[in-house]
């Protein structure tokens, strides 16, 4: 019989219950809340009477809707605020473990879960949230689901499932210097298009993975979900071991060294079969910019925008006509020749320290170009912060005019008061350049956090590891 | 969850691929702690001409004349018809929210992101899969007063000419939409399992049950 996958093992390992046609009822360990997707669901208990299965397994974080400036004067916005103030009372109501607003802890969901030890290798974890792919940077299954999930989960400590395909995405050899987990995710789902993963789960390989730290890892499975899969996964090795070491809510003791056993297996085995199995040559890597409204709509930096005429498909040529017509480009234009109004450097994606340690070296004295209106540095935890502050990184980004702001969600969708202007034109390290993502009208380009502080301080997009820094 | 059995209704095309949850219900309107009110602000940003926010009084802003379900041929539409990877993007069951307060029941593609496609089921909304050639076929197919019937009981949809197409779908979830079944009761029935094997992983794993 051939071996498991990574994803068999997890999946075999929390199945309660298998249906004649295949849907298991699957066991989750850890369930994640935020204030946009939760709402409905607590009123579904409430209006059944019913009451969490284990409230300890859940946590709650305020993100989506928080300002990132002047925090203690509290949501200017009204109806953002009721959403926040719900959650606030929905988790008091159920007894629900919360990091508040003004908590030091609070920050993106998908990065506090990791950074709190709150997932953990060989979980599964879900949350209201698409980018709930994010956690499988550890070997933990995990997945976004919907608001009726949310409340199922929260019920019964399960969910519904009927099991993915097995696919694998190799990206060997080592990749060149300026060249990020941004780009390789990008670059890969360039290569493969945006529905590619729809019915898999993604298992991300190769010596390119394994020698990204931590954070890389969770910014190539956080857009898992941008290649249609529900849920991207990695190996544990060390580097996974080593992060979760003494985090609040890593195990301890005894239970340390038992999880640290059962977390070392966690890998597919040699001879496991995929059902897809994707290789990519990680040399062959360029630092990576969207051009269009999907993130499969992405080129090299050296590259040109396409011309929708050569184009043989006729969907997919209408729809790089709308894109190209929203984006206000034109076929054949040069990518370094696009300039920006606007900068973000945040979202579940890029926020993590080493993100914000790649875009303060590429700043190297520099300033924001005058043409740019605004760069944004959102971290993505108070604790990331307060980090970052450690180690002048905020000094850095301040003298180069980028606005150090408090973390959430942001500009990466534009619930508070973040974002883009009809027509603007940002370089955005978030995950999806959708039309209106960031604001109405707004036009985002996808890039990595080196790449996106580079154009802050040129004014349009340049490539990073043809220059070292911007020019 | 309201059943769905069989429907004969209006079809409305969207000629789209990759229709993403952010272009079915646009962020502002997530903001609301509410299950119900989403249709007025259903694709939004292509609906109409100015920009929506919540709890605006859609009946007084001007409308996109282009966009197809503003078209008085298509009022009363229940079905979807659309292309490649639709529902991809957010999770939000906001998108199925604001499709089924719109009024659609049913909705045809070549594919369906996997969040979207199960997020339908548990409102009431059959996503449909057929071939991208079918899918093609139909949009070929449309005109003035075009209907499709859909049964599933039988997984069929036929058109007007009398034609049937036959479709998959997993039964358990055949089985739920028909009935209108609750999936929180039916998973509840399994308690005892849900006991058993926390009893058993706890032992395994007893790190995942001791941060009460
Ligand atoms: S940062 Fe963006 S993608 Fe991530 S959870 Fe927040 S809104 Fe979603």
């Amino acid at each position: 019989m051939a071996g498991k996958t990574l994803y068999d093992k997890l999946w075999d390992d929390h199945v309660v219950h298998t249906e004649e046609d295949g849907s298991c009822l699957i066991y989750i360990d850890r369930q994640l809340l935020h204030e946009v997707t939760s709402p409905q669901a607590f009123d579904g208990l409430r209006l059944t009477g019913r009451r969490p299965w284990r409230t300890d397994r859940n946590l709650a974080v305020t993100d989506h809707n928080v300002p990132t400036t002047d925090r203690e004067r509290g949501i200017a916005d009204p109806v953002s605020r009721l959403q926040v103030e719900t959650l606030d009372k929905n988790c008091a109501e159920f007894g629900i473990a919360e990091f508040g607003m003004t908590d030091i802890r609070q920050g993106i969901v998908h990065v506090i879960g990791p950074e709190q030890g709150a997932t953990l290798p060989g979980m599964t974890v879900v949350c209201g949230d698409s980018h709930t792919s994010t956690h499988g940077a550890s070997a933990a299954l995990a997945f976004g689901i919907g608001t009726s999930e949310v409340e199922h989960a929260l019920a019964t400590q399960c969910l519904i499932q009927k099991k993915a395909g097995n696919m694998l995405i190799r990206v060997n050899g080592h990749c060149l210097p300026g060249v990020t987990a941004k780009d390789i995710i990008l670059a890969i789902i360039g290569k493969i298009g945006t529905a590619a993963g729809t019915g898999y789960t993604i298992e991300f390989a190769g010596e390119a993975i394994s020698a990204l730290s931590m954070e890389g890892r969770m910014t190539v499975c956080n857009m898992a979900i941008e290649a249609g899969a529900r849920a991207g996964l990695i190996a544990v090795d060390d580097t996974t071991i080593d992060y979760y070491r003494g985090r609040p809510y890593s195990p301890i003791g005894e239970d340390w060294n038992m999880a640290v056993r059962y977390w070392q297996k966690l890998s597919s085995d040699s001879d496991a079969v995929f059902d897809k199995v994707i290789d990519l040559d990680a040399a062959g890597i360029k630092p990576q910019v969207t051009w269009g409204t999907s993130p499969e709509m992405v080129t090299d930096i050296d590259g040109l925008v396409p011309d929708p005429e050569q184009e043989n498909d006729l969907i997919k040529r209408e729809g790089m006509r709308r894109a190209l017509d929203y984006m206000g480009l034109q076929a054949g234009q040069k990518i370094t020749d696009i300039a920006v109004d606007k900068v973000f450097i945040g979202s579940c994606t890029n926020s993590r320290i080493e993100d914000l340690r790649q875009a303060a070296a590429v700043i190297n004295g520099g300033h924001k170009a005058e043409s740019v209106r605004q760069v944004l540095i959102v971290p993505g935890s108070g604790l990331i912060k307060q980090q970052a502050e450690a180690e002048g990184l905020d000094k850095i980004f301040i003298a180069a005019g980028f606005e150090w702001r408090d973390p959430g969600c942001s500009m990466c969708l534009a619930m508070n008061a973040d974002r883009l202007e009809a027509g603007e034109r940002c370089a955005s390290t978030s995950n999806r350049n959708f039309e209106g993502r960031q604001g109405y009208g707004g036009r985002t380009h996808l890039l990595s956090p080196a790449m996106a502080a580079a154009a802050a301080i040129a004014g349009h997009f340049v490539n990073v590891a043809e220059s070292g820094r911007a020019s | 969850m309201k059943a769905f059995t069989q429907l004969t209704a209006l079809v409305a095309p969207l000629d789209r691929a990759n229709i993403d949850t952010d272009a079915i219900i646009p962020k502002q309107f997530l903001k609301s702690i509410r299950r119900a009110g989403f249709g007025p602000y259903l694709f939004d940003e292509w609906r109409y001409l100015d920009k929506g926010e919540p709890d605006m009084d859609c009946s007084q802003r001007p409308l996109n004349p282009d966009f197809i379900l503003n078209q008085p041929q298509y009022q009363g539409a229940q079905i979807l018809l659309t292309r490649e990877n639709f529902g991809c993007g957010s999770s939000r069951e906001h998108a199925p929210w604001a499709l089924e307060d719109f009024g659609f029941r049913a909705i045809i593609a070549p594919g369906f992101a996997d969040i979207f496609y199960n997020n339908c089921f548990k409102n009431g909304i059959l996503p449909i899969v057929l071939s991208a050639d079918a899918v093609d076929r139909l949009f070929k197919q449309m005109r003035e007063g075009y209907q499709l019937t859909i049964d599933l009981q039988t997984r069929t949809i036929t058109t007007p000419d009398g034609q049937n197409m036959d479709f998959n779908i997993d039964e358990d979830r055949r089985y739920r939409l028909l009935n209108g079944l609750d999936d929180i009761a039916l998973s509840l029935l399994h308690a005892d399992k849900i006991k058993a094997y926390e009893a058993e992983r706890s032992k395994r794993a007893p790190w995942l049950f001791k941060d009460a």
